[in-house]
């Protein structure tokens, strides 16, 4: 089953950190991302530019309204994600706790959904 | 067969359902990998049972018989439901096809499946209001009406928690295992904060008239016997003995009228023995294993006030050094606050105020009736009037349980005598 693990944490922590406090943080995340691969978990991650970069996009009655930032402020940003191939939901949680950030920030493990045309409502039944 | 023998094989029928109808739910989630599907599965089995039982007469193995007919009814049932969802059909034939290995009955799996059952409703994944309610109704077998009735909420909202939970399990496929070594320590933490709560709901109701809620607190201890019995770690050990002791005082707790009564002025000859003994076994053992934690500290303590044959006998001393470890172990304002009153009865009221006033000071408690009450308490018997008297206010005002609203009224009027 697929997990998306949403990666949130505190932007001002991590603008704080030091040069060299940076650079670990960074390689930290780099040997974690080669684990994943190697334990055949991964299926796609990236890390994400700063949340002052993000722009929202809506569509309303055939308008396009572009603004800045996220939808909300709140205390921590989404900062990252791994897309993992995980057995159940403690598998993925295993995974997620290993990701560096969760010791930081937080991680959110969201099952991925598979849309299907003939499946209306929220649940499976 | 003689007369009356149908009779008898529907009352079997029965106490298999009182005994062992959650076992065969357990087995039947794990070979159906469902729950509603085995709630299902478990009704028509014992359907099944009250036809044939009277009919064909004594079984060798009842349990066996009924997750066999319950596993068949369900592949059954998805078969017919299978010409609408073409995805069931598949899955009827692998559950069909699994049939032999899965069903050795005295086998290991089957009694590790009401592990599975309990480490499952009490995933932490699942809001913890859901985990309690989830393990009344799946692991105790309580309705949804005496859930919904013993918490003081609707049915409906109570039948949601359970809905809801039941469709987080499926859809976010929360495994149906007991954890591994590595993951157990925190795991069974919550699932020994789901069976305290439900203990601590039954036994000082947080809301209400009635101060105990007796059927929850019964079914706590049965929960922690089973934990106890499944698997006995150290701290499920010192839960269970925790229960046990302060259950043993209940019938002291209470005045025929309904007052509280506090520890010190509890009738020791209404304490239940029979759960003193049992509990300070427990604790024996818990504190044995080496490997205890604020559960079996918190027992220990309850066993040195059930040891003390009259209020005055009590070790104040050995109480406050068990405090001193469990704040260590489990920091917390509350396990000060009980530390403080402790030191109060072994170095003088005096003592204990300083202590109170200082975790007070700190914001902390601010809003806990019984930091308040216990303050007033130091300050009355230190003869300070006025500030006992603002405290009791304070308590009394906080508040929401009838009986101990009652009490304190009575401490006020005493004060202005």
């Amino acid at each position: 089953m697929k997990y998306l693990c949403l990666i949130y944490e505190d932007e001002r922590d991590l603008h704080a950190l030091s040069e060299s406090e940076w650079n670990g943080v960074v390689g930290e995340c780099l040997a974690a991302n080669d684990e994943f691969r190697r334990s055949g978990h991964v299926l796609a991650s990236e890390a994400l530019q700063s949340v002052h970069t993000a722009t929202t996009v809506r569509v309303r009655n055939g308008r396009l309204a572009a603004t800045d930032g996220p939808f909300a402020e709140t205390k921590e940003q989404l900062g990252g994600f791994y897309l993992i191939e995980a057995r159940d939901l403690n598998d993925a949680i295993q995974v997620a706790a290993r990701i560096p950030s969760a010791r930081r920030g937080c991680v959110e493990v969201r099952p991925v959904r598979e849309l299907r045309q003939d499946e209306p409502g929220a649940g499976r039944r | 067969m003689s007369e009356g023998a149908p009779d008898r094989m529907r009352e079997r029928v029965e106490a298999v359902y009182r005994s062992d109808s959650r076992r065969v739910l357990a087995t039947l989630i794990r070979l159906l990998g469902d729950f509603d599907l085995a709630e299902e599965a478990l009704h028509d089995a014992f359907t099944a049972a009250a036809e044939r039982w009277p009919r064909d007469g004594a079984l060798a193995n009842p349990r066996a018989w009924l997750v066999s007919a319950g596993r068949f009814r369900a592949i059954d049932r998805m078969r017919r439901r299978a010409r609408f969802d073409a995805s069931l059909a598949e899955l009827a034939t692998r559950l069909d096809g699994e049939a032999g290995d899965a069903m050795e009955w005295e086998s290991e799996e089957v009694e590790d499946d009401r592990l599975r059952l309990i480490f499952t409703c009490c995933h932490p994944a699942l809001p913890p209001d859901a985990q309690v309610a989830l393990t009344l109704r799946e692991v105790c077998g309580l309705t949804t009406e005496e859930i919904a009735h013993a918490f003081l909420t609707a049915a409906p909202t109570a039948a949601q928690r359970i809905v809801r939970a039941k469709a987080k399990i499926r859809d976010a496929r929360i495994p149906y295992e007991v954890p591994s070594r590595a993951e157990l320590p925190g795991r069974l933490d919550t699932v020994l904060h789901v069976v305290y709560l439900v203990f601590n709901e039954g036994y000082s109701a947080s809301s209400g008239a009635s101060l105990t809620r007796h059927d929850l607190s019964g079914e706590a201890i049965r929960l922690g016997r089973l934990l106890v019995e499944l698997l006995p770690e150290p701290e499920a050990l010192g839960l269970l003995a925790l229960m046990l002791l302060q259950e043993s005082r209940r019938a002291a707790r209470s005045s025929p009228t309904g007052e509280l009564v506090l520890l010190g002025d509890q009738d020791r000859s209404l304490w239940n023995r029979e759960r003193i003994a049992e509990g300070l076994a427990l604790v024996e053992r818990a504190l044995g294993s080496r490997r205890f934690g604020p559960y079996t500290l918190q027992a220990a303590i309850a066993a040195v006030h059930a040891e003390a044959s009259n209020a005055a006998a009590t070790d104040w001393a050995q109480i406050v050094g068990l405090y001193d470890i469990l704040a260590r172990a489990d920091p917390s304002p509350v396990i000060e606050l009980n530390r403080a009153a402790a030191v109060a009865m072994r170095d003088g009221a005096a003592a204990g105020l300083e202590l109170i006033d200082a975790i007070l000071a700190r914001g902390d408690l601010e809003d806990y009736h019984l930091a308040h009450s216990a303050r007033a308490d130091l300050c009355r018997r230190l003869g300070r009037t006025a500030e006992a008297r603002a405290s009791y206010e304070r308590a009394l005002r906080l508040t929401r349980q009838e009986p101990e609203r009652r009490f304190l009224e009575r401490r006020l009027r005493e004060l202005s005598d």
